[in-house]
């Protein structure tokens, strides 16, 4: 039998299997077709204090490896989360969450943080400071170390639940802002979020995307998210979730072994609902045919 | 939804862009007409969502129009090939507020979902008026499958090539007293069918979309009563509701 365990941050996964935010909803479309508790946990829709639209449609692209979007944080506001799409959740899915939060100024970004410090189903908290869909906002905070030390200091101070920073990719030194982060006190580290992209429709002759840009994901941008897991584990102490075009068990275990504790599966879900437990059941049979006891054991494995 | 596998029975030409395709499998979880399914297709990261057209069983026709790489990928399959599709996507249209006459409007690749719904109307013992609009005469197709299942039948194209010359809104007064309305077809023939018919509605509506089952949040769109996914909780709306 192999050991499919993590600890993050103290709590213990039953395997590092992590749908990633924005892809999953709040579970209720998966839940019709599997049972979630099999997953290690959930990082549910990005939550802003108002409820947000989001950009205008067309808000999907796509290339060769992978798709791009434009939602620009679509959600139904931190009350509506609160009240009703957590509670909900907690029906469907038995384990700790991850709360992904953003703002357009620290102090949102505290009040999310204080809302889901008193929700019980909440295990860590997830700020993103990195969307790249929203004119002047979670992304002016991840693309400056000052900025994303600031938030995380402020967020750290409302909660005592461990706070992940989500960082973004497109950036020119992704370590420096990791290591802001950890010396304001992130308890760990998100990477990546979506590269900035861009597609043009031949016959119209304009972007296809009606916000123009939107963030690049799917296999695409595994190798580059592989390579900043790589060089942020590297920097620091902290644990880091890896995320960025997995998309089967083997993309699993090569995260983890770039340094990764645990894995969140993204765009794979949109082009295939069953994604997340495919990967799950899928992991023991990859970790036998390379030989590997404990995932435990791996994390960093590559350094 | 269910995911499942599909094999390909057959890959018709319809018109010079058009093409129907017959697939079987499972077809437990389609369960109204204008839903649609959302197809894999190799070398391709999205599914494409394509409207069902109609149902026999395990039998699923799917018709569809060449406009990108997806559905001219498509249009190259062969019998015997198959492909792994997410089946019963979408809320569909409800027949129960149809009353005894409703009117159908479909224009160019809105008319498929209209057959199945025409179909499930003369089921339950209605009588179904159907406009169909199209370009020119070329374009037309499935006229005669709508009048052998044994609907009233009326067909416009902009040019005057075939049917009656116009719009299909310049149809409806021909068509005499109606109950309910459904359509489908390009947002700018909603608009005007909206705006031209006196009664209570379902209009079908497209969008770009990421996953098709309401994960992404790709294809919102806003309603009277709040945002709404097109893929999810559409991609039919009631008329009380639609903003344009």
């Amino acid at each position: 039998m192999v050991n499919t365990k993590v600890n993050l941050s103290g709590i213990t996964l039953s395997n590092p299997i992590i749908p990633a935010s924005g892809t999953f909803g709040y579970g209720a479309e998966f839940a019709e077709l599997y049972d979630l508790n099999i997953l290690g946990s959930i990082s549910f829709k990005g939550t802003t204090i108002e409820e947000r639209f989001g950009n205008s449609t067309p808000r999907i692209a796509e290339c060769e490896s992978g798709m791009l979007n434009s939602v620009g944080l679509q959600n139904p506001g931190l009350k509506a989360v609160c009240g009703h799409e957590l509670p909900r959740l907690a029906e469907l899915y038995r384990k700790p969450v991850i709360a992904n939060i953003s703002g357009f100024t620290v102090e949102e970004y505290v009040v999310c943080a204080w809302a889901m410090e008193s929700q019980d189903n909440v295990g860590i908290i997830e700020v993103n400071v990195s969307c790249p869909n929203v004119h002047g906002g979670g992304m002016s905070f991840g693309v400056s170390p000052e900025a994303a030390a600031e938030v995380t200091k402020a967020v750290k101070a409302v909660t005592s639940k461990p706070v992940f920073i989500k960082l973004s990719p497109n950036v020119t030194d992704i370590v420096s802002i990791a290591l802001a982060c950890e010396e304001a006190g992130a308890d760990g580290l998100s990477l990546i979020n979506t590269l900035l992209a861009m597609r043009i429709d031949l016959k119209t002759r304009k972007p296809v995307l009606a916000n123009k840009m939107g963030g690049l994901s799917g296999p695409a941008i595994f190798p580059v998210a592989l390579r900043m897991v790589y060089q942020v584990f590297e920097a620091v102490k902290i644990p880091i979730i890896g995320m960025g075009g997995v998309s089967n068990a083997e993309d699993v275990v090569e995260m983890m072994l770039a340094g990764a504790t645990a894995v969140q599966i993204g765009a794979a879900n949109l082009k295939n609902p069953f994604a997340c437990k495919e990967i799950v059941e899928d992991l023991p049979r990859i970790m036998e045919k390379y030989e590997i006891k404990s995932l435990r054991e791996i994390i960093g494995g590559a350094h | 939804m269910k995911k499942g596998n599909f094999k390909l029975e057959g890959n018709e030409k319809l018109t010079n862009d058009i093409y129907a395709m017959v697939l079987s499998g499972d077809t437990g979880a389609i369960t109204a007409p204008g839903q649609f399914v959302n197809i894999e297709l190799e070398g391709l990261y999205l599914r494409r969502p394509i409207s069902v057209c109609d149902l026999e069983g395990e039998r699923l026709t799917l018709i569809y129009k060449i406009v990108g790489k997806g559905t001219e990928h498509m249009s190259r399959m062969a019998a015997g090939e198959s492909l792994d599709l997410l089946t019963g996507l979408g809320n569909g249209y409800n027949t129960a507020k149809s009353g005894k006459e409703p009117l159908l409007i479909g224009g160019g690749v809105g008319v498929p979902p209209l057959y199945l719904l025409a179909k499930r109307l003369i089921s339950e013992g209605k009588r179904p008026k159907v406009i169909l609009g199209f370009n020119t005469s070329s374009e037309v197709f499935f006229e005669e499958e709508f009048r052998k299942l044994g609907a009233q039948i009326l067909v416009t194209t902009v040019d005057g090539t075939h049917g009656l010359k116009g719009f299909v809104t310049e149809a409806v007064n021909s068509c005499g007293e109606y109950s309910y309305t459904f359509s489908c077809g390009p947002e700018r023939m909603l608009k005007a069918v909206y705006d031209k018919t006196e009664t209570d509605g379902q209009y079908s509506f497209e969008e770009r979309m990421g996953c098709g089952f309401g994960a992404c949040m790709g294809c919102s769109c806003k309603t009277k009563y709040g945002y709404k996914r097109i893929c999810r909780d559409g991609p039919v709306m009631e008329k009380g509701e639609i903003v344009w």
